[in-house]
């Protein structure tokens, strides 16, 4: 069925279809509308849910880490600081490997304090454990949230997934989109069926022991062997979401990468920006192309170094600033993706978007034409740049 | 429960926790525990949580754990959230048919984790009134990291972070009153207790806890001879000293209604409870006594004051 929602509907929509047994409720812009539609489901009988308005983030996610391990499915929704305030959480949520699914709207992290979208809240927890899936668009809002549940909760994974979308850009801009009728959902979900869980009358369970030398680092390695299984798992499942949606996914979007002699790799909405831009530029004879990626955890590095290996130069698009002083966190993945490669293609970043700092396909066709005198000049410096700050003097 | 209280019945049911775990000789956590737990009916089950303290260390060490019911813990500050995510995940499961028997739920967590650092998490989950029961075992700063300060140390504690020097006497501050501002929770049912005797003030209070209906509390005194620099020997001896000296009031407050449930006999100046504590050392040394005046007012003025609510 065709709908006109917002990112943020979309994902309640498809939580009021889940019908989770737990959701833990805190207010953040701009993920706030997602506990408040959800919460008129819960208002008008739509759905069962057991809907708990804690006084923070800390505890949303303490709810739902808790609510996991006791046999029940949990959901929660956030942003930017409200995820900050969960850091310390994830890790608990992916090491007691419990398949959260977390709604992350993208929003940059204070300070100074900003609402609009950025990657710096999400990008500052890729090391948490947690598995995480961007969104380009409403459509893949709703679509990456269903597939969560049936990634996340197989047994040789078992991980908490973020899906993540950008704030405003995503999360309130209206679009069509198809639903997936509820029954259809339910069916591709299935029941949450732990193995062991804390309320199971047959065998109580003990969860989160004081682990010491001589167990946390078969522990910690059981956990990065699940995040590597993940992988596949998120393939098998985007193969049957095909099947009843009609919507195929991948690990990332590759647009035309066939011929593709320079490339973007960016995360989230600013494909559509880029898509537009090649659009032009392909008139233009300019062979450009784009890898959008998808899932960022597990990060797909072998599979994005064979996706740009026949480029010649590569711009990296970094939504967040990681002050690493040697470029943004996507960067420093593609880099290492790409170090394997006999012949690599030249290879700079360019750190963008930060605080809804908007971007243009004009922007974008400034990078290819920087790009283009790269794969002649083979002169990447300076490799590391921001894009779309006003200088000192268009300041004053 | 039967109207009588006998500890003889109460010590031959099933223990909940079991022996073996790595609490230090002397240390009331255990006690504590054993004895809140005891209050349980013996066909319900109960999911335990607990914050980050030395119960937790001590009682799960993977891959052992002392304790025969489910048990949870995430993190310090965070157990009061951590039950409510639990009793919300019962009530949906046995709204959907999937959990049929009765759970209860009970967390232990120390005043660190109580007054400080999970004061938030527990104001939430009080205030949102999950059926749950919060134990607070209060042996008074943190214990688990080494003898640090917290708001429930009380004044002139010696600490680690609250040293003895040249300019230093301990820690400054008076102690929180944490069950006064439990008690404006307006929750049905909040008390104070300590292993003590027989055991049957926390035996009640703990049954009460346990079988009323929405948010209670309770905090319980938990000597800690490392902490407190006692001869480990001494736990009850110590216990009782801070009953008779008031320094401890047991009472309740029952949907509002404050009872007292101890009224020593002969009220014991506070120096008989400072005495055979090494924190309080320095308190007896020439030149100090205005500490121990002080003290004795503090302890006063808050015993007149319980009394007032009492009405005893």
């Amino acid at each position: 069925m065709s709908n006109c929602l917002s990112g943020n509907e979309a994902v309640a929509y498809a939580i009021k279809q889940i019908n989770p047994d737990v959701m833990g409720a805190f207010p953040i812009t701009p993920s706030t509308e997602i506990p408040e539609y959800v919460a008129n489901y819960v208002a008008n009988g739509e759905v069962n849910t057991e809907y708990v308005t804690v006084e923070s983030e800390h505890s949303s996610m303490s709810v739902c880490i808790a609510a996991q391990a006791a046999g029940a499915r949990s959901v929660s929704a956030t942003s930017s600081c409200g995820l900050a305030l969960m850091y310390e959480l994830l890790y608990v949520a992916a090491s007691c490997r419990l398949p959260i699914t977390l709604a992350c709207v993208n929003r940059a992290l204070s300070g100074p304090i900003n609402i609009n979208a950025d990657h710096s809240d999400s990008m500052g927890a890729r090391d948490t454990g947690w598995i995480q899936i961007y969104a380009e668009n409403n459509q893949e809002a709703y679509d990456n949230f269903l597939m969560a549940m049936p990634i996340g909760e197989t047994p040789s994974v078992r991980l908490p997934v973020m899906t993540c979308m950008d704030g405003f850009i995503t999360s309130h801009a209206v679009e069509n989109m198809e639903l997936l009728e509820t029954d259809a959902v339910r069916k591709f979900i299935g029941e949450y069926n732990p193995e062991n869980y804390l309320l199971k009358r047959e065998n109580p369970l003990a969860v989160g022991p004081y682990d010491v030398s001589a167990y946390y680092m078969e522990h910690k390695v059981l956990e990065a062997e699940a995040m590597k299984a993940a992988k596949a798992r998120i393939l098998e499942v985007a193969a049957e979401f095909e099947k009843i949606s009609g919507r195929s996914y991948g690990l990332f979007e590759e647009y035309m990468m066939e011929d593709a002699e320079l490339a973007l790799v960016l995360i989230g909405s600013s494909a559509g920006t880029a898509k537009a831009a090649i659009d032009k530029l392909r008139a233009e004879n300019v062979k450009a192309g784009l890898v959008k990626i998808r899932v960022f955890r597990p990060f797909p590095g072998e599979e994005l170094a064979r996706a740009l290996a026949g480029t010649r130069a590569v711009a990296v698009m970094d939504k967040s600033e990681g002050f690493s002083a040697n470029g943004g966190p996507l960067f420093a993945e593609t880099r290492s993706a790409l170090y394997d490669l006999k012949v690599r293609p030249y290879l700079i970043d360019i750190v963008y978007g930060l605080g809804g700092r908007d971007v243009k396909t004009e922007d974008i066709e400034k990078v290819f034409g920087r790009l283009a005198d790269i794969a002649v000049t083979g002169e990447t410096q300076p490799v590391y740049t921001h894009m779309g700050q006003r200088s000192k003097e268009e300041i004053a | 429960m039967s109207t009588v209280y006998n500890l003889k019945r109460e010590v031959e049911k099933p223990a909940r926790l079991t022996g073996g775990h790595r609490l230090c000789a002397g240390c009331g956590a255990g006690v504590i525990v054993s004895g809140v737990l005891r209050a349980l009916n013996k066909e319900d089950r109960a999911v335990v949580v607990n914050a980050t303290s030395c119960l937790e260390v001590s009682t799960f060490m993977y891959p052992y754990t002392a304790y025969m019911d489910s048990y949870i813990h995430s993190a310090f500050e965070n157990s009061a959230a951590t039950c409510s995510g639990v009793e919300a995940a019962y009530n949906a499961l046995k709204r959907r048919g999937k959990v049929e028997e009765t759970v209860k739920f009970i967390t232990f967590a120390g005043d660190g984790g109580t007054y400080d650092i999970g004061f938030q998490s527990l104001s939430g989950a009080m205030e949102r009134g999950h059926d749950m029961v919060y134990v607070c075992y209060d042996n008074e700063a943190y214990m688990n990291t080494g003898i640090q300060r917290s708001s429930s140390t009380p004044r002139f504690a010696r600490t680690t972070t609250t040293p003895i020097g040249s300019v230093g006497q301990g820690k400054k501050q008076n102690k929180k009153d944490l069950v006064e501002i439990l008690v404006a929770h307006n929750i049905p049912y909040v008390a104070q207790t300590a292993p003590i005797g027989n055991f049957k003030d926390l035996h009640t209070k703990s049954y009460k806890a346990i079988y009323t209906e929405g948010p209670c509390f309770l905090n319980v005194l938990s000597p800690c001879p490392r902490g407190w620099d006692y001869p480990m020997a001494k736990l009850s001896e110590i216990t009782k000293l801070a009953m008779d000296t008031c320094v401890w009031p047991l009472y309740e407050v029952e949907e509002g209604v404050w009872h007292l449930s101890y009224t020593p006999k002969k009220k014991l100046p506070v120096e008989d409870f400072l005495r055979p504590q090494g924190r309080f050392k320095h308190m007896f040394q020439k030149g100090n006594e205005w500490m121990i005046e002080d003290a004795q007012a503090y302890v006063n003025q808050k015993w007149e004051r319980l009394l007032e609510h009492t009405g005893a």
